[in-house]
């Protein structure tokens, strides 16, 4: 337990997420099996206890504890899990005893009754230390709370094991905690564990951005198009009884989505976009989406007001068959045949978009002015699906950004690398004789920028509230941002979409700055 | 004996204990900047504090200034005054008063543990014991400091190639911290953001030694990488930690107890290592002085008091505003 506990404590003060992957491959290569197994079992939440509740891992502290100290204790640190481990006090007649491995509190657990799981977390608390005692209250509650995704950890596994995070995504649904087979193959000592049938995530096939001067050299007639959607890129995963939906990155984002999952009754895995629908198959703006997103559940309101739906793109699997391995347009084709035959509710195909050489493909682009088209997507009709971002076979051709001249209000020290300069800005235009703020941005600027304008807050604070400094209404920035839509979070009424700082107007007063009025033109649909 | 909008004021003396303002008659406890504020005209304290006052505040460390060493006793009006070491930093006190048969302890800040950088605490027995309760909560206990010293060591020995900085209070903590490194085997120069000298200088001219000491304002950049930095808690993430390459930040400080707190302020890492008393220590000091009444000061002082009350001891809250956390 202690060496869990160690990497814990070291996980919940690091940063940086390269940090992060170093402190997790250390603790790999260092810890033996099987106690490093379900270690990551417990941080990819694959080992869940549901038997220790928060009410009563209270009733033991207040049993060991005054209870009115404990509430004072409680209300000043803020987390339980963590109140317990500061507060639990230590008997000295067990202080020689030996604290429990890993594994033997994960079997014993796992043998024990439900009514005897407090009195052995009772034992364990005891012979623990503080670091211990948070990591097995933490491990029992079921949520580390650590800042490492399941992906964080398969992306520390897969280079310190120097294998590609995409074959060992491949392999994943097909194992089970220890994961001694795993690390196994990891270490050079086997071969790669076998890939299971389960819903586990495939890794995505992404793309890259087109470069205008990359047309020239391409072949129109070799590329299928199709818009870009404004979501979020989702997989679909149904195998038998299980149901997935994960984020780009291989994140489980089921939970937040029961409207999709509740018609994914079918075995298929799927590729499309992510969306909320507002009114007959009309897409809302991202910031409809934005409600659905980390959530963990969600209330019948937001299901009814926010309803979500997917845009398919493309099919991996049909059943056990692989389809990754055929031409874009054959599994096109095969998509087509499998929605026609399936027919799911709330589940549209994205359309593919016809076209007669690059200039007709440009003029489609700038047509579309809808809000729910990010740009164009350019596929080779003849390419595989493979994971990652190889170059050549996809493209993603965005619409020209929107830019508005923004006065710079407020600014904020950063985090990690940035965490001594004011990174974060807050911006705003004019709305008569006030600053309204409409956005906020921490990049677009180079690290020279970075240091003139942290330069030019500090001498231009007028106010400070905690890590934020309210400046002079003096620097002009211009921002850049794919769309902007009505909103009620902001007092200006608006908020952007992916706004970064396009340039710093040094030479342009403040009073020149936007209005209010220029942005709400902006806005479409 | 009455708290005033000035602070703690012993009447039958005609002198208050730290005023928060400026007064005619004061007796200060130990020189950190919030205890010992300028412009008072008699000022009586150890010669340690003295110093420090002189050392920060210069021509405001009071008009006429009465050394008192530790054990001497003085009269001031109808009241007799001691000073006993209290283990807090270099020539901290605690204010033993005796008036009409009767024994009030003003405690200020204290530790109990062991500090070659200061006289231990010393437990005395009172009628009225007014303590301090900066960790007064049962969540925090200080773990031994050596062991929070070995974190440091252990990390610089994973991280050779990175340069650790560590957060300290320029009064104390600094000294203690380096006192306690070398008590550890490091032997290496330790660099002192330029905010650190004088005070370092001073606590050597008291005798205590801190081995090599070098300047990390002029020093060179590759002579930093891989090297121990002291600066204070305020700087450590700000722009004078540039000249750091990818820096560990740490910070030594009792709240680094809890992990909110010490993520909060960006510190990767927290050595739990404080000058007060954590709770353990100061419910054992109130068994040992015995007093029948507890007046809590600056700090949590609802737990204090509600433990206090539970055992029978009449206990209350002094509202004492103008106190600032330790590290804030």
């Amino acid at each position: 337990m202690n060496r869990f506990a160690t990497l814990i404590d070291a996980l919940v003060f690091m940063p940086s997420r390269n940090g992060k992957i170093r402190l997790l491959a250390d603790f790999f290569a260092t810890t033996p099996d099987p106690d490093r197994g379900w270690a990551l079992a417990a941080l990819t939440e694959t080992l869940v206890f549901h038997e220790a509740k928060p009410a009563a891992i209270r009733q033991l502290a207040a049993a060991r504890v005054d209870p009115e100290l404990f509430a004072l204790s409680y209300d000043y640190v803020g987390d339980l899990a963590e109140t317990v481990a500061l507060i639990w006090p230590e008997r000295p007649d067990r202080a020689n005893s030996l604290p429990p491995t890993l594994p033997e509190v994960v079997d014993t657990l796992r043998a024990a009754k439900r009514s005897q799981v407090m009195e052995l977390v009772e034992g364990w608390l005891d012979t623990l230390d503080s670091s211990g005692r948070f990591a097995l209250l933490k491990l029992i509650t079921g949520s580390l709370r650590v800042g490492v995704s399941a992906r964080l950890a398969k992306t520390a596994l897969a280079e310190w094991g120097k294998v590609d995070v995409g074959d060992l995504e491949e392999c994943w649904h097909g194992l089970t905690p220890p994961y001694v087979d795993l690390f196994a193959w990891l270490e050079g000592r086997a071969e790669r564990p076998a890939a299971g049938h389960g819903a586990g995530f495939r890794p995505l096939m992404l793309s890259h951005p087109l470069e205008e001067e990359d047309m020239a050299a391409l072949d129109p007639a070799a590329y299928s198009a199709e818009w870009k959607w404004d979501g979020i890129r989702v997989q679909l995963a149904a195998r038998g009884a299980e149901r997935r939906i994960y984020s780009r990155t291989g994140d489980d984002v089921s939970g937040a989505f029961p409207d999709i999952v509740d018609h994914m009754s079918f075995d298929a895995v799927l590729d499309g976009e992510l969306l909320v629908a507002r009114g007959e198959g009309e897409v809302a703006p991202f910031n409809d989406l934005q409600q659905r997103l980390n959530r963990k559940a969600v209330t019948a309101k937001t299901l009814q007001e926010f309803p979500a739906w997917v845009r398919l793109y493309d099919i991996l699997f049909d059943g056990e068959e692989d389809l990754r391995g055929l031409p874009f347009l054959e599994r096109r084709a095969r998509l087509e045949r499998w929605y026609e035959a399936v027919r799911p509710r709330r589940m549209d195909l994205s359309p593919l978009v016809p076209f007669d050489g690059w200039d007709a493909l440009k003029a489609l682009r700038e047509g579309a002015r809808e809000n729910s088209i990010e740009g164009l997507m350019l596929k080779r009709s003849d390419s595989n699906y493979v994971a990652g971002r190889p170059k050549g076979p996809w493209f993603k051709w965005k619409r020209g950004a929107l830019t508005l001249d923004t006065v710079l209000m407020y600014a904020q020290r950063g985090h990690g690398k940035r965490s001594s300069y004011y990174s974060d800005f807050t911006f705003g235009v004019w709305r008569g004789e006030e600053l309204v703020p409409v956005g906020k941005a921490y990049f677009g600027f180079t690290d020279a920028e970075l240091l003139e304008l942290d330069r030019w807050v500090r001498n231009h604070t007028v106010r400070k509230y905690g890590p934020v400094r309210e400046v002079k209404a003096g620097l002009v920035l211009e921002v850049a941002f794919d769309s902007v839509h009505p909103s009620n979070r902001h007092k200006s009424g608006l908020a952007m979409r992916f706004p970064r700082v396009h340039r710093i107007r040094w030479d342009k007063p403040g009073a020149e700055a936007d209005r209010l009025e220029t942005l709400q033109k902006m806005v479409v649909g | 004996m009455k708290v005033c909008p000035e602070g703690l004021y012993v009447e039958p003396g005609g002198f208050y204990v730290d005023p928060l303002r400026a007064v005619e008659r004061a007796v200060i406890t130990h020189g950190h900047s919030d205890h010992a504020r300028p412009g008072h005209r008699h000022v009586l304290a150890t010669p340690g504090t003295l110093a420090i006052m002189r050392q920060r505040l210069g021509e405001g460390a009071g008009g006429s200034q009465q050394p008192l060493e530790y054990g001497e006793a003085i009269r001031i009006g109808d009241v007799t005054v001691r000073l006993a070491p209290a283990g807090h930093v270099l020539g901290s006190a605690q204010v033993v008063l005796e008036y009409a048969g009767s024994r009030v302890v003003v405690s200020g800040d204290y530790k109990r543990r062991f500090d070659r950088t200061c006289a231990p605490f010393e437990p005395v027995p009172c009628d009225v014991f007014i303590t301090e309760a900066t960790f007064g909560l049962p969540v925090f206990r200080h773990p031994p400091d050596l062991d929070e010293v070995g974190k440091l060591l252990h990390s610089m020995a994973i991280f050779p190639e990175r340069s650790h900085v560590v957060g300290v209070y320029a009064l104390g903590k600094c000294q203690r911290v380096i006192t306690l490194l070398r008590a550890a085997g490091y032997d290496r120069p330790i660099y002192l953001h330029g905010a650190l000298e004088p005070i370092c200088t001073l606590y050597e001219g008291f005798g205590i030694a801190l081995g090599e000491l070098r300047p990390a304002t002029v020093a060179v950049k590759e002579e930093l990488k891989g090297a121990l930095v002291l600066a204070p808690p305020g700087a450590v993430a700000d722009r004078w930690a540039r000249r750091l390459t990818d820096p560990v930040v740490a910070m030594a400080s009792g709240w680094m107890r809890v992990r909110q707190r010490a993520r909060q302020r960006g510190v990767e890492l927290p050595l739990i290592i404080s000058d007060h008393a954590d709770w353990d220590e100061l419910t054992q000091t109130l068994d040992e002085v015995a007093a029948p009444e507890v007046w809590v000061t600056h700090g949590r002082e609802e737990a204090l008091v509600h433990h206090s009350t539970q055992r029978g001891i009449r206990a209350r809250a002094l509202a004492l505003v103008g106190f600032e956390e330790e590290g804030a």
